[in-house]
């Protein structure tokens, strides 16, 4: 399988791909899965009702990466895309997903997809999205992710969802369940910038004694871009919850942070913490008097605030 | 050398005052030296360091450094002229590491000199490079942070603000020991202490007292601590008149 240079710039961008990957992979571009190969442990099985797979890793699997990177490069093209990862007993594996757009007309170009993940007890999986978008036309590079996330007891899974540049809409929607002793740490990392609109909506349950989670937003918001981001946590049981949300603000841009927390069991403890401010002063000073120059030093606090 | 010609800072008040931080400064600091800067707190000593970084501008007054004026330069200009301050209270960086702003100060720094500048400031390298300058650090480890920063750097004029605030004994007569090896030697380098710290102020060639914005002694340390050590003194009488020592009774 050979890419055409604006596809192997998006997948370097978005999975870190240089070529095709070894394991299990699932390319979809344009609409339309342009390869897909499975492993002994982990199979990918395209939906028969509906665009999209089942990706189904093997009890007890240790140690393996699956690459099920998105691209778009037509523009006018709505792709709409819904995946199932089904995790299975203490099973432990990295999934490296994300979503690259190129387009340079007039016309948007969108990509929805719909991920339901089911982790089995004791399972463990890293999630690394990447959203990128590129192009210099008018057209939009639209990206609204929905995600469902059921986390067994004793599961875990880490996930760090990433948009740093060129996506002018963005609607995410999170929603977890989480059941005894499970785990989840989400980290959300944004930047906008221009005209560009995010918006984040996270619903954590935690449903089972001893679970735990944490959701935490860095997020930068330039020029007159605008951000909105909504996490509630809803601790059912005896449990743990921590929201964090972060966020420097430039230039004429907008951001809402709304954490909330829904208590319903005595035992429950949750808690957040939102802050929202511009560059200090003395941040930029620090740094012009080791030798930076105004602007070095921004981006300089940026790169280091969403790493 | 650092030239300092009438130098005067004005300032206004909540009030719409204008008050002289600063007042009519003439300094000259040789390369090859250390200085001290000692006096009472709100002295001026710490305004006048960030008027030499180019922080703070003078109302008047020049700056110069090896002849060439440097007043209308800024921070970045100056920093780069050779020129480092190391702040009172450094500022904290989210999601930049120790190593990171060493890189910064030090551009293209090796490990062996990275990890030998953390152990001059009484940081275990495997501990600290690493670490995120953010709000996980102590008021004392950013102190130290500060200090590696500007070793790393071997800045012609190293200004260094109260380098011992905060900092534990056994690091401050570490930090004393490296900064008699690495500047007081060294014909190149200037180093302006600001300091309360008897121990520090010893190791300096030269001592100047700021008080009211005013430059009030000049001299060797020997001649400036009794003075100093006077004053205080005399002062505490002056503000208490023996009534704090019968409260305690």
């Amino acid at each position: 399988m050979k890419f055409d240079d604006i596809q192997a710039n998006l997948l370097k961008t978005i999975a870190n791909l240089d070529g095709v990957p070894q394991g299990a992979v699932n390319i979809r571009i344009d609409g339309s899965p342009a390869l897909r190969h499975s492993s002994p442990n982990i199979q990918i099985i395209p939906k028969q009702d509906k665009p999209g797979f089942d990706l189904e890793v093997a009890p007890g699997t240790k140690g393996e990466t699956v690459h099920v990177p998105v691209i778009l490069t037509k523009s006018g093209l709505t792709d709409m895309v819904y995946n199932t990862f089904i995790i299975g007993e203490a099973a432990d594996v990295t999934i490296i997903a994300g979503c690259g757009i190129h387009n340079s007309s007039h016309m948007n170009s969108q990509h929805d997809g719909i991920h339901e993940f089911i982790l089995y007890p004791h399972s463990k999986l890293r999630y690394v999205e990447k959203h990128y978008g590129e192009g210099s036309g008018q057209g939009k590079k639209i990206l609204n992710p929905t995600t469902t996330v059921q986390v067994a007891e004793g599961a875990t899974i880490e996930m760090e969802m990433v948009q740093i540049a060129g996506v002018d809409d963005a609607v995410r929607t999170t929603t977890v369940h989480i059941q005894e002793k499970g785990y989840v740490k989400m980290i959300e990392r944004l930047l906008t910038h221009g005209d560009q609109h995010a918006e984040s909506h996270v619903e954590m349950h935690i449903d089972g004694p001893g679970g735990s989670g944490q959701v935490l937003s860095r997020s930068v918001a330039k020029e007159n871009s605008e951000q909105v981001f909504r996490a509630a946590l809803i601790g059912k049981a005896d449990c743990a919850g921590h929201v964090e949300c972060d966020s420097i603000i430039m230039d004429h841009s907008k951001i809402r942070a709304i954490p909330q927390l829904v208590a319903e069991d005595a035992n429950a403890v949750l808690t957040h913490e939102a802050a929202i401010g511009r560059i200090a002063g003395e941040q930029l000073i620090k740094l012009m008097s080791l030798g930076l120059t105004e602007q070095q030093a921004i981006d300089t606090i940026i790169e280091g605030f969403l790493r | 050398m650092l030239r300092l010609e009438n130098l005067t800072m004005v300032v206004e008040n909540n009030q719409g005052e204008n008050r002289e931080i600063i007042r009519d400064i003439n300094a000259e600091f040789e390369a090859g030296k250390v200085y001290g800067i000692t006096g009472p707190n709100g002295g001026g000593k710490t305004s006048l360091a960030k008027l030499i970084m180019g922080i703070y501008m003078p109302s008047q007054g020049r700056i110069y450094l090896q002849d060439q004026d440097i007043t209308p330069l800024s921070i970045s200009e100056r920093a780069r002229l050779g020129i480092i301050y190391a702040f009172q209270q450094p500022p904290r960086f989210k999601g930049l590491t120790v190593k990171d702003l060493l890189n910064i100060a030090r551009p293209g720094i090796d490990n062996l000199h990275l990890r030998s500048t953390l152990r001059d400031v009484g940081l275990c390298p495997e501990d600290y490079m690493d670490r995120d300058v953010g709000p996980g650090l102590s008021g004392g480890e950013m102190k130290r942070i500060e200090m590696a920063q500007t070793l790393a750097r071997e800045a012609v004029i190293s200004i260094m603000d109260e380098p011992e605030a905060g900092v534990d004994l056994w690091t401050i007569q570490k930090l004393i020991a490296v900064i008699v090896g690495k500047y007081k030697k060294n014909p190149r380098l200037t180093t302006i202490i600001i300091t309360h710290n008897e121990n520090m102020l010893h190791i300096c060639d030269e001592v100047l007292v700021l008080e009211s914005g005013m430059l009030v002694h000049r001299g060797t340390p020997e001649k400036i601590w009794p003075h100093i050590r006077d004053e205080i003194e005399c002062k505490m009488k002056e503000q208490c008149s023996g009534e704090v020592a019968y409260e305690i009774r």
